[in-house]
């Protein structure tokens, strides 16, 4: 009688597992394709480090594990990240807490799924040799401020410090602050700071006035979506919540996969793209996102800088009165 | 260790050691000079290389920036219409080639007062009419800049979104109006420059093969540059924050503050280059020229390896002949030693290496030849010799055993005799010598003994000395008194002797019954008396004359009477001259003493212990004289 190999049994054993893999494999990937939903989100500007999370998240299929299948609008100048909530047109926004208020208050029903940056990046800068040490110093200087709800907290700021100053649109670019055509120029930490920096000027040289340092913490970026959104499909808000999450932390755990991968989306979009710019957003975007002390927790708005916040646009007159929390918040845990 | 190694291995190595370090220290000197001249020459090149561009762009950006101008003053006389202003416009842009479009934007001066901004712009070879609708122009920095500084400036380059792609920047100038003396910004003339031409120039700057050039804004964005990524993504300080590189950051600084240098730089490649900058003053940009140091020095490299190929070829030429040389003198001298080594060998046919040269070698050799020929010679000679004094060697040890044979030794020599005994010893100091003893009984009761010393030593003194035996034999045996027995034989040596021979002589006539001893001195050393009683006398004697020395001589005829057991002890001076390694002498007190010492051993033990006493004394001194001995004991 002859005998059969054993490695040929062994062949054979393993070919049929191979198959019964695959086949599995298969069915799950047919059983998630079929399960995934879709969903669209609109960040606050064309793609750059200050929305890592997001993008690496959906470069490394966390979203698709959450079983959504998400779409990224790629915001800009052009695109109003607020309009596109308000409209229908994408899903979840990325807002700022002052603009969400405002929306709000204008009628549109909108809810914060998650308060993402916890500090307001917003900052001044002056250089020392226009002689500014003091925010009382700015009295009467030029000062070049963004229009919109970027101007919220510079005007809180010179509220708070009794200064009237020589307002100037700002632009995109620093140009003008760079040329010596304003004495101040407003900043984002992440961005307007290190552009700065980057076009000869040396930090030393610079006097900045940090707004969260100044009893003006803003929140900036957070997750919104319309009542009617989340009331239709919760898991959906919770399940992109949480993979949003999941992105920031893999992006901060892995910051230069997290910068190849925004580079990548940057260069698709044609956008202009400095690594070293980026990879200093993604650390500064680690400090806005999980400042030491932060009390309400990772993702969650804080009641104390929502009421900041909220008395800052009534006190201003941007809004006639304050929603309460609890509405102005989703927490799919707390229903 | 060098020290150890062959002649020609230590004149290689130190000449080719030593050619080599020249050689290298004349090639770097070289090299440095000439990279030293070609930095300098190549700081020229690149200072008017970047001059002609920065030259080239000023004129342009600069004829543009005098065009808005133009049209901005033109503004602000007032007093134009909307077509007018239109036309002008078109005509701005149409006329200049540089210029991509051209816009007058107006400041608001009421609240509700609508945007203004007439702007035309090329799209092929027509003129498209665009004007601003918005008032987004007022945060715009081609606007913005010039209204806040009050005077004409150039945007940073931007992507123009008319359209492709197309770098551009623009040109803007301020206007203004004057009522009531009050000077008021009406506006800002702006005009558009694609920089397309700009990079191409920028571009076509080669320098080398490899070599390129850059520029830089007012910011420090890289805004052309042969890596295509860094266009407009990067800036100088952005290089510098990802290298690490606060050098560079600061030579950034210079740059866009509107220096100019010529220094070493490290590019993003990390090749080692030279970097000239200089500024574009219309618009505050910097041009850098890129020189690669690696293709700079290329020739010069290419000149030091030539240079290096051809020393190496030189030196192992050097070698070759360094080699030649070495064994012209190692060989034959290896021949020389080898020949050395066969004749110490014995072998003094072997050829020597033949004489080539008339050098020191050659001399040597010849020496040598020469020094061979007398060792030939010489130990030919030698064997000769050897062969004689073998020969003469073994006559005389023939000689020894005759002169032996005539010695009596057989002791005792009358053992029937009880009445006397006697023992002696010689030992010449070479094979033959000149002493002699000898002992007979003239008749039953008279016993004649006779010790002497021939003076000289060797085969005369053996000749003389068997002479003389036989003389003084024959003479005692007619029955003679011993002075008589002196006399004649005195007077048969000194007859015919002409050689000048003698002989000391001490001849005794023993009466054997009654120990009356008769005897005469001719001129030898006296003998001890050794009484029975333990004391010891030397034999009072005349001290005749030497034997044989001149004819005629007689000798004192002298009486002893022994008592039994008294013995005399005759020696020659062998036996007291005998000297010690420092040159003493063994002398008569010491012999004295010896014999005293000795005093009542038998005859035999006496003679041998004062024997083996001076060869005690002498502590291998060679014997410079023969030793003989003789004692004589009368019993009664």
């Amino acid at each position: 009688m002859r005998e059969i190999p054993a490695a040929r049994i062994f062949g054979v054993a393993r070919l049929l597992t191979a198959a019964l893999i695959v086949a599995l494999a298969a069915a799950q990937a047919f059983a998630a394709e079929r399960t995934l939903k879709k969903a669209t989100l609109i960040p606050l500007w064309s793609p750059q480090a200050q929305f890592a999370g997001y993008y690496t998240a959906l470069d490394k299929g966390i979203y698709r594990k959450h079983d959504i299948d998400l779409t990224i609008i790629s915001g800009g100048p052009n695109y109003s990240s607020a309009t596109y909530l308000a409209k229908g047109k994408a899903d979840f926004a990325l807002l700022w807490l002052t603009t969400a208020l405002k929306e709000q208050a204008a009628g549109v029903k909108l809810v914060n799924i998650a308060q993402i940056v916890q500090k307001t990046s917003i900052m001044l800068i002056a250089r020392k040799s226009s002689g500014i040490r003091t925010p009382a110093d700015m009295n009467g200087k030029k000062v070049g401020l963004w229009g919109g709800d970027f101007a919220i907290p510079p005007h809180a700021f010179f509220k708070k410090f009794h200064i009237r100053v020589h307002e100037v649109p700002q632009s995109y670019t620093v140009n003008l602050f760079l040329r010596g055509g304003i004495d101040v120029t407003s900043a984002m930490w992440y961005n307007e700071y290190h552009t700065i920096i980057d076009s000869g000027v040396d930090p030393d040289a610079l006097k900045v006035f940090f707004l969260k340092d100044e009893g003006l913490n803003l929140p900036e970026d957070g997750l919104y979506a319309l009542e009617k959104t989340v009331n239709n499909d919760p898991d959906l808000a919770r399940e992109f919540v949480a993979a949003s999450l999941e992105g920031w932390q893999y992006a901060f755990a892995h910051p230069d996969e997290a910068l190849d991968i925004i580079m990548k989306y940057m260069r698709a979009a044609k956008i202009p793209a400095n690594r070293m710019h980026q990879k200093w957003m993604l650390a500064r975007m680690r400090d806005l996102i999980m400042p030491q002390g932060n009390t309400a927790g990772y993702g969650r708005l804080a009641r104390s800088d929502y009421e900041t916040t909220a008395r800052i646009l009534l006190d201003n007159a941007v809004i006639r009165k304050i929603p309460p929390f609890d509405s102005f918040v989703w927490r799919p845990d707390a229903r | 260790m060098l020290a150890d190694r062959s002649i020609a291995f230590k004149l290689i190595f130190v000449i080719t050691l030593s050619g080599t370090l020249i050689f290298a220290a004349v090639l770097g000197y070289n090299y440095y000079r000439s990279r030293l001249m070609l930095q300098q020459e190549l700081e020229n090149n690149a200072r008017n290389l970047a001059l002609a561009s920065v030259y080239r762009v000023d004129t342009v950006l600069t004829s543009v920036a005098k065009v808005t101008e133009g049209v901005a003053r033109s503004l602000e006389s007032g007093g134009y219409t909307h077509r007018q202003l239109l036309s002008l416009l078109r005509a701005t842009v149409r006329d200049n080639r540089e210029i991509y479009g051209c816009c007058a934007a107006f400041e608001p001066l009421t609240p509700h007062a609508r945007p203004y901004g007439p702007y035309f712009y090329k799209q092929g070879k027509t003129l498209v009419y665009d004007p601003e609708d918005t008032f987004q122009y007022l945060r715009q920095d081609w606007y913005q800049i010039s209204r806040e500084l009050g005077m004409a400036e150039w945007t940073e380059p931007y992507y123009g979104d008319n359209g492709a792609n197309i770098l551009m920047a623009t040109c803007s100038v301020p206007f203004y109006e004057t009522t009531n003396g009050t000077r008021r910004l009406k506006g800002v003339v702006a005009s558009d420059v694609s920089l397309e031409w700009l990079t191409e120039l920028v571009a076509s700057i080669k320098v080398l093969k490899t070599g390129y050039a850059f520029l830089l804004s007012r910011n420090g964005t890289i805004v052309t540059h042969p890596a295509k990524d860094m266009i407009m993504n990067e800036t100088i300080f952005s290089l510098a924050e990802a290298r690490n590189d606060p050098g560079l950051r600061a030579l950034g600084r210079k740059m866009i503050r509107g220096g100019t240098d010529f220094i070493p730089y490290t590019d993003i490649t990390g090749r080692a280059c030279w970097l000239y900058y200089a500024p574009i003053p219309s618009v505050g940009w910097t041009l850098a020229v890129v020189f690669p140091e690696a293709e700079l020095l290329a020739q010069v490299k290419r000149l030091s390896l030539t240079g290096a190929a051809m020393g190496m070829a030189g030196i192992l030429l050097l070698t070759v002949a360094v080699v030649f040389i070495a064994r012209s003198i190692t060989t034959p001298l290896y021949g020389l030693a080898q020949a050395t080594a066969s004749i110490a060998g014995g072998d003094f046919e072997v050829d020597l290496p033949p004489v080539r040269s008339r050098d020191e070698v050659g001399a040597l050799t010849t020496a040598f030849q020469v020094m061979k020929g007398s060792l030939k010679e010489y130990i030919a000679r030698l064997t000769e010799t050897t062969a004689a004094k073998e020969r003469i060697e073994s006559e005389l040890n023939i000689a020894h055993d005759i002169q032996m044979g005539l010695l009596p030794k057989n002791f005792p020599p009358f053992p029937e005799r009880r009445e006397f005994d006697l023992y002696a010893l010689m030992a010449p100091a070479r094979e033959v010598g000149g002493d002699f003893y000898d002992f007979f009984l003239v008749d039953d009761t008279h016993l004649c003994f006779v010790i002497a010393d021939v003076s000289g030593k060797g085969v005369p003194a053996a000749l003389f000395m068997a002479m003389s035996m036989t003389l003084i034999k024959a003479t005692a045996r007619q029955g003679i008194a011993p002075d008589e027995i002196l006399c004649r034989v005195n007077g048969e040596l000194a007859r015919d002797n002409d050689s000048c021979m003698f002989v000391t002589t001490f001849c005794g006539l023993l009466d054997t019954e009654t120990g009356e001893l008769v005897y005469a001195n001719g001129g030898h050393n006296p003998p001890l008396h050794m009484k029975r009683s333990g004391g010891i006398s030397w034999l009072p004697t005349s001290g005749g004359v030497v034997v044989g020395a001149m004819e005629g001589i007689t000798y004192r005829r002298e009486r002893l009477l022994l008592e039994p057991d008294d013995s005399l002890f005759l020696y020659t001076d062998g036996v007291t001259e005998a000297m010690d390694l420092r040159d003493q002498a063994f002398s008569e007190e010491r012999l004295e003493r010896t014999l005293a010492l000795l005093c009542g051993s038998g005859i035999r033990e006496t003679v041998t212990g004062v024997m083996a006493e001076v060869g005690r004394f002498a502590e291998g001194a060679p014997q410079s004289d023969d030793i003989t001995m003789m004692m004589v004991l009368y019993r009664g």
